[in-house]
């Protein structure tokens, strides 16, 4: 592998990480508003967004850029191919922080809330001056880690036809039959990535176990 | 206006024939009060009588389903605005405080105001810090709940319900949770908030407390008011036999 | 919106899919043995009193966990042919989901052994049991226990990862549906009901699961 082969792994790693932001950020945009739906105690909206949540947790990441890819350009949206990818991770974590958050809402004590409603606070002070704070650090570790799997996530954008860090890998390995060692480099790319993460999300892991003893 | 009105201060609190129901089980039965205006009634009676649920209906943090509550001339009614007014009105302290451990003891006290009434930070500032100070507290300040004893939190607790400048307080049993050499810190502050005239409705079983400050107190059993008295009249005299029971079990023997 | 749903063509591929789910299935549970294998050798290895082993099994685990499926299937399909094995896609696919899932549930198992409190230990020996008849009467279940929710989970996620296996055309239901839409170009038709087909799996898997842990799991504790 030369330079500008390598070169080429570090534009498609440049994706992976432009794919996975917007994810992440759109995704936590929204799923910000499924965990208050789910939360909400209003009963439509609650099994609406556990319907939603049920659905993106049961079917494979892959389908889910499927359908949203061939779903988007069936409507006569004619996107790029990256932006119908980015719709489908928006979508695809939207759900999976909706529900990591739905949990950390909930595991905020009730005399919380209570206090709260006792102070005359209404519902936007209460979930932004009170549940949500206690609840986004509760949920952190588990943020992280969904982040993680976000990252690794976008790979599958491969498989739809978008040239991100594991596309690229495929493409130079094709021209240069040493698939080992650039899937090797590939792999390296992607731990470098995540591993930091990882060890963050199970250092405030720790932290937050050994604060609630 | 006959002399008699006059002579007695007008209405805070009224419950008139409340009932309510967990599920299908009755937690209240036929709950008539009236607290006037400084006022201070002791509620107390076994565990799970109810005494909780009771004062938890005065400030909507439980809905109930017969009778009517009027608090300060404004009738309760399941209406987000009539209940955000009461509960502007009505403080709360609970067992567990209930601090928000995310915030200093300041922004716990200054939170509200800002928020629900609608105060400037530096007026926000101010009342917190005299409401502190008169808790003897203002020196934990800028600490977060979590590095203060179970007594400042609590006083911190109440100098938080009172920055909203409530006309009633409700406090649910806000000593049971503490280490014994921190009771008399709490109650002091709650003394002290009688003496200056504050309207309050205490569920607790010091019954050092009710002897003390109590205009009334009220004997609840199985979501029932069983007794209402004066103080030396419950305690000296009790008329229903579970009463007597019940102060036999909790009153110190000699 | 113009376009015209067309299901014709799945309703033909129905019994080609329905293999297909088979074969995800088939997919899944033999890398999940082979995950549960990995899973105790990797729990047994990573507390041996060898500090090289240790860290070979953390190093494992670490580079499994942070690295993509995708990249990994690539990389066992690649280098297994240079190792001197040659498999069909499908074998090689239950490696890469063995080891994957392995990577998993060596931190799973490794939670739940670690759960029981070493006074059930003591308490079982108190009570003059041997060594043997304490792991499997004291220790076993609670410890089962433990980790059956955790695991079940990850053998619901293992059964959605197999999709990636059709990236190397491993026989399971995403391979079937290309080669559906391959022929028909009734892209959003066909990936939709496979949609639908996995959820349907998903959900049967979780309540089988949750079944069993009413029957064997359901104790009271404190
Ligand atoms: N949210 C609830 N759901 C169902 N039952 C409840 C609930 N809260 C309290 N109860 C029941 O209502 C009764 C009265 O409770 P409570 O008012 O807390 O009693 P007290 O404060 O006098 O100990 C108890 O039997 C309790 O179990
Ligand atoms: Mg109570």
């Amino acid at each position: 592998m030369n330079g500008s082969e390598f070169l080429f792994l570090l534009t498609g790693l440049k994706w992976t990480l432009f794919l996975s932001a917007i994810g992440f950020v759109c995704g936590a945009a929204s799923g910000l508003g499924i965990a208050l739906a789910r939360t909400s105690g209003i009963r439509p909206l609650e099994q609406a967004t556990a319907g939603y949540i049920a659905l993106f947790q049961g079917t494979p990441l892959l389908m889910q850029l499927f359908v949203v890819y061939y779903g988007l350009a069936l409507v006569g949206l004619k996107l790029d191919a990256w932006l119908s990818v980015a719709i489908g991770f928006t979508l695809h974590a939207s759900a999976f922080l909706g529900e990591i958050w739905r949990g950390s809402i909930e595991a905020v004590p009730k005399g919380q809330t209570e206090a709260a409603k006792a102070l005359s606070l209404g519902y936007v002070s209460r979930m932004r001056d009170v549940i949500l704070p206690q609840a986004l650090r509760i949920s952190l570790p588990a943020t992280i880690g969904f982040l993680v799997q976000l990252i690794k996530g976008t790979s599958l954008a491969a498989i739809v036809g978008f040239t991100e860090l594991a596309r690229a890998g495929t493409i130079i390995s094709n021209q240069i039959f040493k698939p080992l060692l650039v899937f090797g480099v590939v792999g390296v790319l992607y731990f470098l990535i995540c591993w930091p993460l990882s060890l963050y999300g199970a250092r405030l892991e720790r932290r937050l176990a050994a604060a609630s003893h | 206006m006959t002399d008699q009105a006059a002579a007695s201060p007008a209405p805070m609190i009224t419950m008139q024939g409340v009932n309510k129901w967990f599920g299908s089980f009755q937690v209240l039965t036929d709950i008539n009060l009236l607290v006037r205006t400084g006022e201070k009634i002791v509620l107390c009676g076994p565990s799970g009588s109810g005494k909780s649920t009771l004062i938890r209906c005065i400030n909507h943090l439980e809905p109930y389903q017969g009778g009517q509550i009027v608090v300060d001339g404004t009738r309760l009614i399941e209406d987000a605005g009539v209940i955000d007014a009461i509960r502007r009105e009505v403080g709360m302290v609970f067992q567990q405080f209930n601090l928000f451990p995310h915030l200093t003891v300041l922004e716990n006290c200054v939170l509200a105001p800002m928020r629900s009434r609608g105060v400037s930070r530096a007026e926000a500032d101010a009342t917190a810090r005299r409401l502190l100070d008169r808790v003897k507290i203002l020196n934990q300040a800028d600490k977060f709940p979590a590095q203060l004893s179970g007594g400042q939190q609590q006083r911190v607790a109440i100098a938080r319900a009172l920055c909203m400048e409530p006309k009633v307080m409700l406090f649910d049993e806000p000593t049971s949770a503490l280490d014994p050499e921190m009771v008399k810190e709490v109650l002091d502050t709650m003394v002290g908030l009688a003496e200056d005239g504050m309207t309050m409705i205490c569920v607790t079983h010091e019954m050092g407390f009710a002897r003390q400050v109590a205009d009334r107190v009220i004997f609840m059993a199985s979501g029932v008011i069983v007794e209402e008295a004066a103080p030396q009249d419950f305690f000296g005299n009790p008329r229903h036999e579970r009463t007597r029971k019940f102060l036999g079990e909790i009153l110190p023997r000699h | 919106m113009n376009y015209k749903f067309d299901f014709g063509p799945v309703i033909e591929g129905l019994p080609d899919l329905l293999w297909g789910c088979l074969g995800t299935l088939g997919l899944a549970l033999a890398g999940m043995v082979l995950a549960l294998v990995i899973g105790i050798g990797g729990v047994v290895l990573r507390d041996s009193p060898y500090r090289g082993l240790r860290w070979l099994v953390i190093g494992f685990v670490e580079l499994i966990r942070n690295t993509p499926f995708l990249v990994q299937i690539y990389f066992i399909f690649f280098a297994l042919p240079l190792a001197g094995i040659r498999l069909d896609p499908t074998p090689t696919a239950i490696i890469a989901l063995g080891v994957n899932g392995g990577a998993y549930a060596i931190e799973i198992i490794r939670g739940g052994v670690q759960s029981i409190g070493k006074g059930q230990i003591e308490a079982g020996l108190a009570l003059g049991l041997h060594k043997g008849q304490v792991f499997r009467l004291v220790v076993l279940k609670p410890a089962l226990r433990a980790i059956f929710p955790s695991l079940t989970s990850q053998f619901i996620l293992l059964t959605l990862t197999t999709s990636i296996a059709s990236a190397i055309s491993a026989y399971e239901l995403t391979s079937v549906a290309q080669n559906i839409e391959n022929n028909t170009f009734r892209s959003f038709e066909v990936y939709g009901v496979v949609t639908l087909l996995y959820l349907a799996m998903s959900w049967l898997m979780m309540r089988m699961f949750a079944q069993v842990t009413a029957r064997h799991f359901s104790y009271p504790v404190k």
